[in-house]
């Protein structure tokens, strides 16, 4: 199930967080979000999983617009890994996880055993199945995050939208994430800071800054020095991955670009 | 778009995970705090007969103390229409016209209380709110005087001051929610010291009114208003506040995954196909017109909607399904052994019902605030 965002604006106190962005996200590719703080990427999402109304343009879900469907008809074809996602209610792993059902369920409705088995599956796929019982309460922020995964999961969605998906993650969860994001076949939309990682995982990437998308395409396209420098204010260099051949970008410390302008 | 570059090109990432962590039993050593369906409606049934017992005890108990067997057959006697001897009636009149409606108040009441207090608390994703700290049970005070002292709503007849106090908490909810909305919605700190400030501006409205009655009863009035009673229960007095909270209490149990998700955020709840904002108005209604219809009745009575509804899901974790089968009965066991305790400490006097629930209800409170992990409004 694809996605397009048509010229979406988002303004909120007469300044405009997005502007006219356009971007599509074709049946089961990765694309990722990229851009500095500020530049928009996590308004652009909130437009996708519905927790903000554009002010202009149109979300197409797979052909329908995303205005006009019931909440929980839409919910069922795309979750959301967002980035405030907690409760001062000390619930269960697996209650968390199994509200992940909720758009499939009317009211009360109790999980069936396909359903209880598909949560256990997700719990395990996440490496979080022994925290079952536990009280989300007490979960580390990179444990929490994988139960909240496993929830995007259970909704048994084709559309993922995911903000940050690897805060708080160690280097091997950040990496079974992406995978998985990878292997699932869905359709993935995802704000990522590590531009290597971003490199890696997404088929394409859309650079957004101060709301505007300034650039789309492969890694490769769009991982450029000049772009970084333009977009992110730093000084790379791009090398391809010496097994996968993704760019990747080197860092020095001192590579503000501000300091050492002008760039060759 | 087709990638310029070789495939598979995602090698990086699938390289065969490092052994995973020691696959140990789900919740192996950690205390399984989620019942079975079948055993809260067990725990549920449990409860259900304590509070017979507590009834019957506390029905027996006061200045004139009849035994549990005693009071139970002059009950009886009253339901089924048996007959008593001529000796007996001032026993039965204290039993069937004084205690039995007081004390079926008091577990209403505190049944009521209980739910709307497990609701607001999940709707506002805040621990430390219910009804009384949001200002809602001073605004249902200020309408109930209203009509007591002014006399408007008299259209409505007996049901004037349950009018009165509806349209008072509906009021004060509105007025706090507007007042708490920032740009960025509500924050649960902003609510709650809107709520605290609102709820003292109320107090002192409905002080002024009071001061401004033509009887001399102001300060038995403004206890009663602010601090709860269950002395002036009649059997008139119990139909519209029973089912109001029963109504309630059958509406919210509805919505307990709604709950749930909405406990998880607006955003959250969005993303699971709930419509928080829309389930949030409509509940705000319902949960109002609950605590009108009780402070009508008994006054406002603090700390019950929010001690119970911690004291519930220590025991049976966080589920609303399950917390709103567990609350209703014990609350309503709580608030018959208050009550008892507000006519029996320093009798012949009664203390105000608020008195002995706040002596329960700050302690835990500021145990609260304090509790590690507690993010106070941190969101």
């Amino acid at each position: 199930m694809e996605v397009r965002m048509d010229g979406i604006s988002v303004s909120r106190s007469g300044r405009e967080l997005v502007r006219d962005l356009s971007l599509e996200v074709g049946s089961g590719q990765v694309v990722g979000l990229i851009g500095p703080n500020g530049s928009g990427k996590t308004t652009a999402l909130r437009c996708v999983y519905r927790a903000l109304k554009p002010t202009v343009g149109t979300v197409w879900l797979g052909g329908e617009d995303l205005a006009t469907l019931p909440l929980r008809r839409s919910a069922r074809s795309v979750a959301a890994l967002t980035q405030e996602d907690g409760t001062d209610l000390d619930f269960t792993v697996e209650e968390i996880v199994a509200l992940g059902r909720t758009p499939h369920l009317r009211g009360n409705q109790a999980l069936s055993a396909r359903e209880r088995e598909l949560c256990r599956g997700a719990m395990a796929r996440l490496g979080v199945l022994h925290l079952a019982g536990r009280s989300v309460l007490t979960l580390s922020g990179g444990e929490r995050r994988r139960v909240l995964a496993a929830r995007m999961l259970v909704q048994e969605p084709q559309v993922l939208v995911l903000d940050e998906p690897t805060n708080h993650l160690d280097m091997r969860h950040q990496l079974d994430l992406l995978s998985l994001l990878r292997e699932s076949g869905l359709t993935v939309l995802v704000t990522l800071h590590d531009l290597n990682l971003a490199s890696a995982v997404c088929d394409r990437l859309g650079v957004l800054s101060r709301g505007e998308l300034v650039a789309s395409g492969t890694p490769a396209e769009v991982l450029t020095p000049r772009l970084i420098r333009d977009v992110f204010g730093v000084t790379a260099s791009v090398v391809p991955h010496p097994l996968t051949g993704d760019p990747q970008l080197l860092y020095s410390l001192s590579s503000s670009a501000d300091e050492k302008e002008p760039c060759p | 778009m087709v990638r310029s570059f070789p495939h598979p090109p995602h090698q990086g990432l699938r390289r065969p995970p490092p052994p995973a962590e020691p696959a140990r039993p789900a919740g192996e050593g950690e205390p399984h705090r989620r019942m079975s369906p079948a055993a809260t409606v067990a725990v549920a049934a449990g409860l259900v007969i304590a509070l017979a017992v507590s009834v019957v005890a506390a029905i027996g108990i006061g200045s004139a103390l009849i035994p549990p067997a005693e009071t139970a057959r002059y009950l009886w006697a009253a339901l089924t229409g048996g007959t008593i001897t001529a000796d007996e009636v001032t026993t039965y009149q204290i039993i069937w016209q004084v205690r039995a409606p007081r004390v079926l108040l008091a577990a209403i009441v505190g049944a009521g209380l209980s739910v709307v207090g497990v609701a607001v608390q999940a709707m506002v994703r805040n621990a430390l709110a219910d009804p009384f700290v949001l200002g809602v049970s001073s605004g249902a005070s200020v309408g109930a005087v209203t009509v007591s002292v002014f006399g408007v709503f008299t259209a409505f007849g007996v049901y004037a001051m349950s009018v009165g106090a509806f349209a008072g908490a509906l009021l004060a909810s509105v007025l706090v929610f507007a007042a708490a909305q920032g740009r960025t919605g509500l924050t649960p700190l902003r609510l709650v010291l809107t709520g605290v400030a609102v709820s003292f501006a109320l107090q002192a409205v409905m002080s002024v009114i009071i001061y401004l009655a033509p009887d001399g009863e102001a300060t038995g009035m403004v206890l009663y208003w602010t601090m709860g009673s269950f002395g002036a229960a009649t059997w008139g007095s119990l139909p519209v506040v029973a089912a109001a909270v029963l109504l309630g209490t059958v509406v919210l149990r509805r919505h307990g995954r709604a709950l749930d998700v909405m406990a998880l955020g607006d955003e959250v709840s969005t993303s699971l196909g709930v419509d928080g904002a829309r389930i949030r108005t409509r509940l705000f209604v319902l949960t109002s017109l609950l605590t009108g219809a009780m402070v009508a009745v008994s006054g406002a009575i603090g700390f019950v909607g929010l001690v119970m509804p911690h004291l519930v899901r220590l025991v049976v974790g966080a589920g609303h399904t399950r917390v709103l089968t567990i609350a209703p009965p014990v609350g309503a066991i709580f608030m018959v052994w208050v009550d008892l305790l507000s006519r029996t400490l320093v009798a012949p006097r009664e203390l105000p019902v608020g008195v002995i629930t706040a002596l329960v209800g700050v302690p835990v409170f500021v145990i609260l605030i304090r509790r590690k992990g507690y993010l106070f409004g941190g969101r």
